[in-house]
């Protein structure tokens, strides 16, 4: 891959590869922008926009670009909506191997077919070796809402139910093991996926839900916080009931990192009156990407919104809102 | 000849017997005039002879009651008023406090006497006090400390204890938490499931509880505490069990002096302090023996705590073990019974203070609950101490102890520093006196938060004091630290983010009033430092608001982060890693888990920060010595490491062994190296403590004259090693420098707040 060789390369590049492997109407028409129908009465549009940095580019149970296809659909699906239609750009670091960059764009093509939500528009630019870090993608996502529904962070109530929808760590721990070369008994996959499928069903199960996330950068804790916050809630967990895939945890242990700060990809969290949280933990476990799906807490009354939980010995521990990553703080 | 003084008298001499001391005093030199408590203490006309009113100043500062501090006496001259004949105590006047409150004592010598002194109505009454003991702190919501004002308020005195409350001369006169068995306080004694033991005599049931190896929670003066026999090794190990407390040590009580002599070996000094008002536990060299009589109590470990009765219901289960006597000459006999007495905390979260939360948040914990109707207001553990070269070194500040003020030597606008992550404690400053609150706990948990935040507000509310700076730590995750920008932000308050250690050292030097530039010796665990990195062995130049890096230890990797303050053997593998023998980790370690990975981990620094905390080193030292590998408490593996090297006895240092660079970095690789193929652990633990104590003492001085700074504070938690103290003062003495260490405030993270404040007032003064 070579930069500023004009408008003839990218020409070539955008019609060789991205338009071979996404392929759709609106983006075969060529033209600035797509061109696109209106969501059906009633429905509001929601959008959402993520880059997507990572390294490795390709890692166990994926790459960048899928990552960047689920990452975006799953921020509009939290919201409750249909995700429609995507964009994507990319910015190229001269010399990145075209094989590579090939795969890439077939994994995320695959993912959007998957999905079934085409990649609409994009853009790419290639800037000079060392000033990227081989492949950035940028996508933001179209949804339409339907009437009467509103997710939001600040919903939670206390008495309610918290859930999750599988096991915690995998993706973050799975980026972690490869960038280190890190050795485990079996390997560890991220988990990254499209959840919109997952979501639709829930919504059915239990329409009350009051809040969904999804637990990427910072983990299940931070994105816990977020919604204490939102909501000037509490929240009481109970250790033992958030799942985590064995090999993780002893990952986590030696590295000394707490499962509950590494990202996922393809795990909500949902917040739901606790009436409705068996319906809605049955209708999570129905799916495929939710068999592991578990009640992990409940919110509680609390005006300092701390997110807190039980641990092994009847003690109760402070799941702590951090600035950053785990920095060492014992004296 | 007649002479008539205004005198005015500050420091704690509110509801401490003060102004009956005066009466007292006047009536015997014959002066008229009248005495009365003001917003700023005490305040006095008196007239009479002028020998006499000299006489008056003198023996009212050599003849203070025992819980009265002195700090200043002002006298001016006033007319004499002839019609003046006898002396009053005029009612008290109120205005802006600034007096200083009263910390809570042990029973004393006379309520003593009176409480096992079979005609007296207060025989066998377990709240018995005076204006010379008794609770005060613990039992105060606000000023000025007035009956009314504390928990004793719903009780009304009967006509006998009102008419000593009222007698000037009566050393009950004005004892807030005055009472008697007619009117006052009760006892009850509950099974954990809330049920209410019908019982006449809850002492003597809850010793037979005891006795017969069951827990019982029992009501302080600050908190429940959880009580079992110590000599029963399967109710010490049903306890430990409960509590989750893996080897960590508990505190024994004892009667006397005598009974402790029994478990420990004790000086003069070590005799005073656990015997004086405060009531500490104090930790003692453990006689060898004591293992056998109270197995499982301090297991591992060259040092117990012990410490003696401090409430008169304490008393009341020794004098039930003792069969009743009359009067009080058994209270000098040794007896036997040796107790268990720890924090009723359930997983580390605050001590439990009200009856209804003993029921609920101790189940599981306490087999019976001995309490009563008196309220604690105010959370205070056990204080913890020991004696260091002859010095009381504090290492858990609570009851008795707070809130004594420390004079801070600089008088500043007041701030409200917020201190540290684990072992927290607040501090408030008011013109030169700061107060360092009690021990509020490991910000590890949400109730521990919430105490920090109660002791902030309760702090502010009791000196009547409004912070106008703030100052916390610089590390971003702590609650504290979060608390303080929140504070900062919502009232508009300059905002001091103070290092670490900067903070550890400045501790020191406001316990001195120190204002000088001084050298600082921080080692410590871990410290955010100002490079982001973690610090914790540090040299450092200390003037005030400024702190300038002279040196280092040199840093070790902490593989896992955090995870390798806890288990020693992942600091003994980043050890081998930077001596060049990683192959050696999975040899020495493979029975741990993890150990195979370790070496990868600490080659390409996956989660392996570097820092150059001294804590770690001796981590390092034990878990190559197989002293501790995984700890099971804080600081096990210091602790042990302690022990082993005073049991070995002196030994010589390798000379060599270490190194300064041009940068001051120094190096003990070449100490633990020794210590890798070391087969006797205490031998390698007496080279580690001897040969780190040469090299520190070679790098200090070196700074000290290339500084000309001839003044040397030690600082940070390591310092809680008596070995490395008493060791290094003692030869930087030697090198000419003034060695100045923390005493009344921990050395600890308990002490952080009182440097934060003092660093604050700096930068205000600037
Ligand atoms: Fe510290
Ligand atoms: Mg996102
Ligand atoms: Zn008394
Ligand atoms: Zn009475």
């Amino acid at each position: 891959l070579s930069h500023g060789a004009g408008g003839r390369v990218s020409a070539q590049l955008v019609r060789e590869l991205f338009a071979r492997h996404f392929a759709n109407p609106a983006l075969d028409a060529g033209d600035d922008g797509a061109v696109l129908p209106a969501p059906g009465p009633g429905e509001r549009l929601v959008m959402a926009t993520d880059a997507h940095v990572v390294s490795p580019l390709f890692f166990p149970g994926g790459d960048i670009g899928c990552l960047s296809v689920h990452g975006t659909i799953n921020d509009v699906a939290v919201m409750g909506a249909r995700p429609l239609y995507l964009s994507a750009s990319f910015i190229l670091e001269e010399g990145y191997p075209l094989a590579d960059l090939a795969r890439i764009v077939e994994s995320m093509a695959r993912a959007a077919r998957e999905a079934g939500v085409p990649v609409v528009t994009g853009d790419t630019k290639v800037v000079e070796q060392g000033k990227g870090d081989g492949v950035f993608i940028s996508t933001t996502g179209l949804g339409a809402l339907p009437a009467g529904r509103t997710l939001s962070g600040n919903q939670a109530r206390p008495g309610d139910a918290i859930l999750v929808s599988g096991t915690m760590g995998d993706h973050g721990m799975a980026i972690m093991a490869q960038r280190e070369s890190l050795a485990f008994d079996s390997e560890i996959v991220s988990d990254t996926a499209a959840l919109h499928g997952l979501i639709a069903q829930l919504l059915e199960a239990a329409p009350s839900v009051r809040v969904l996330r999804d637990p990427t950068r910072g983990g299940l804790a931070t994105t816990l916080n977020e919604i204490a916050s939102q909501s000037g809630v509490g929240m009481v967990l109970e250790e033992k009931a958030i799942p985590v895939r064995e090999q993780v945890d002893a990952a986590c242990e030696l590295l000394g990192l707490d499962p509950l700060y590494v990202a996922n990809e393809g795990k909500l969290v949902v917040v739901v009156p606790a009436e409705h949280a068996e319906a809605a933990l049955a209708a999570l476990r129905a799916h495929p990407l939710g068999s592991d799906a578990a009640r992990i807490g409940e919110i509680v009354e609390d005006a300092n919104a701390f997110v807190q939980i039980r641990t092994g010995f009847g003690g109760k521990r402070m799941v702590d809102w951090l600035s950053g990553e785990q920095l060492p703080r014992i004296c | 000849m007649l002479e008539r003084r205004r005198v005015r008298v500050s420091g704690v001499v509110q509801g401490v017997g003060f102004r009956p001391f005066v009466y007292r005093l006047a009536q015997e030199l014959d002066l008229a005039g009248w005495v009365r408590n003001d917003a700023h203490g005490v305040e006095m006309e008196v007239q009479g002879l002028p020998g006499n009113i000299s006489a008056l100043l003198v023996r009212m500062v050599k003849e203070a009651p025992r819980l009265a501090r002195v700090d200043q006496v002002d006298t001016s001259g006033r007319a004499p008023d002839l019609e003046d004949r006898g002396f009053t105590i005029r009612p008290s006047r109120g205005g802006a406090v600034t007096t200083a409150i009263g910390v809570d004592t042990a029973v004393c010598p006379d309520c003593l006497a009176e409480l096992f002194d079979p005609t007296d109505r207060r025989w066998r009454y377990p709240f018995i006090n005076c204006t010379q003991c008794g609770p005060r702190y613990t039992i105060t919501h606000s000023l000025p400390y007035d009956r009314a004002n504390t928990s004793m308020a719903r009780f009304v005195q009967c006509e006998a204890c009102q008419d000593e409350y009222d007698a000037p001369t009566h050393r009950r006169f004005h004892a807030e938490p005055n009472a008697c068995p007619v009117c006052g306080p009760a006892l009850s004694y509950y099974r954990i499931d809330g049920v209410r033991v019908a019982t006449r005599d809850p002492v003597a049931d809850a010793l037979l509880a005891i006795l017969s190896g069951q827990v019982v929670a029992i009501k302080g003066l600050g908190g429940f505490n959880l009580v079992c026999d110590a000599r029963n090794p399967e109710a010490v190990e049903r306890l430990r069990a409960r509590k989750a407390r893996g080897g960590k040590p508990f505190a024994v009580m004892v009667l006397n002096g005598a009974s402790a002599r029994r478990y420990a070996r004790l000086d003069a000094d070590e005799a005073a302090l656990l015997d004086g008002p405060e009531r500490p536990i104090v930790l003692l060299e453990k006689r060898p023996e004591a293992d056998l009589d109270l197995w499982g109590v301090a297991p591992e470990l060259d040092r117990i705590g012990l410490m003696l009765p401090n409430t008169p219901l304490h008393y009341l289960l020794f004098h039930d073990e003792a069969g009743r006597p009359d009067g009080r000459g058994w209270l000098d006999a040794e007896q036997p019974l040796a107790l268990v007495v720890t924090s009723a905390n359930p997983g580390g979260e605050p001590l439990v203070i009200d009856n209804e939360a003993a029921m609920r948040r101790l189940q599981g914990l306490a087999d019976f609950v001995l309490t009563h109707d008196r309220d604690i207001l105010v959370r205070a553990d056990d204080s913890v101490m020991r004696v260091v070269d002859r010095a009381p070194m504090s290492i858990r500040r609570g009851r008795g102890y707070t809130p004594q003020a420390i004079r801070i030597g600089r008088k500043g606008p007041p701030v409200l520093a917020t201190g540290g992550y684990l072992k927290n404690a607040i501090c408030l400053t008011r013109g030169d006196e700061a107060f360092l609150s009690q021990h509020v706990g490991d910000l590890d948990n949400a109730a521990s938060c919430v105490a920090m935040d109660e002791a902030i507000a309760h702090l502010s509310k009791v000196l009547a004091c409004t912070p106008e700076w703030i100052a916390c730590d610089r590390h971003p995750d702590f609650h504290a630290t979060r608390v303080a920008h929140a504070l900062a932000q919502e009232r508009g308050l300059p905002l001091v983010e103070v290092q670490h250690h900067h903070a550890h050292i400045a501790a020191v030097l406001a316990e001195h009033g120190l204002t000088e530039p001084a050298l600082g010796l921080a080692l410590d665990g871990v410290g955010l430092g100002d490079d982001g990195t973690a610090w914790g062995g540090e040299l450092l130049h200390v003037d005030g608001a400024r702190c300038e890096r002279l040196g280092h230890l040199r840093p070790l990797r902490l593989p896992g982060g955090d995870r390798a303050a806890r288990e020693p053997w992942r600091m003994a593998a980043s050890a081998l890693f930077a001596l060049g023998q990683a192959d050696r980790i999975a040899e020495r370690f493979g029975h741990l888990k993890g150990a195979d990975r370790l070496a990868g981990m600490l080659e390409r620094g996956t989660r392996c920060p570097p820092t150059s905390s001294m804590g770690r080193w001796f981590d390092a030292a034990a878990g190559l010595l197989g002293v501790c590998e995984v700890m099971q408490y804080e600081g096990e593996a210091a602790m042990r490491l302690e022990a082993l090297a005073a049991g070995y006895g002196p030994v010589l240092p390798r000379y060599g062994s270490w190194s300064v660079d041009q940068d001051r970095v120094l190096d003990l690789g070449g100490l633990l190296a020794g210590l890798v193929d070391e087969t006797v652990p205490a031998r390698g633990a007496a080279v580690f403590h001897t040969t780190l104590i040469a090299a520190l003492e070679q790098w200090v001085a070196d700074a000290a004259r290339a500084t000309g700074v001839r003044t040397v504070a030690l600082g940070g938690g390591c310092f809680l090693n008596a070995l490395v103290t008493e060791g290094l003062t003692r030869r930087l003495g030697t090198r000419g420098l003034t060695v100045l260490r923390a005493g009344r405030a921990p050395t600890h993270d308990g002490g952080l707040a009182l440097g934060q404040a003092w660093v604050a007032i700096a930068h205000a003064m600037e």
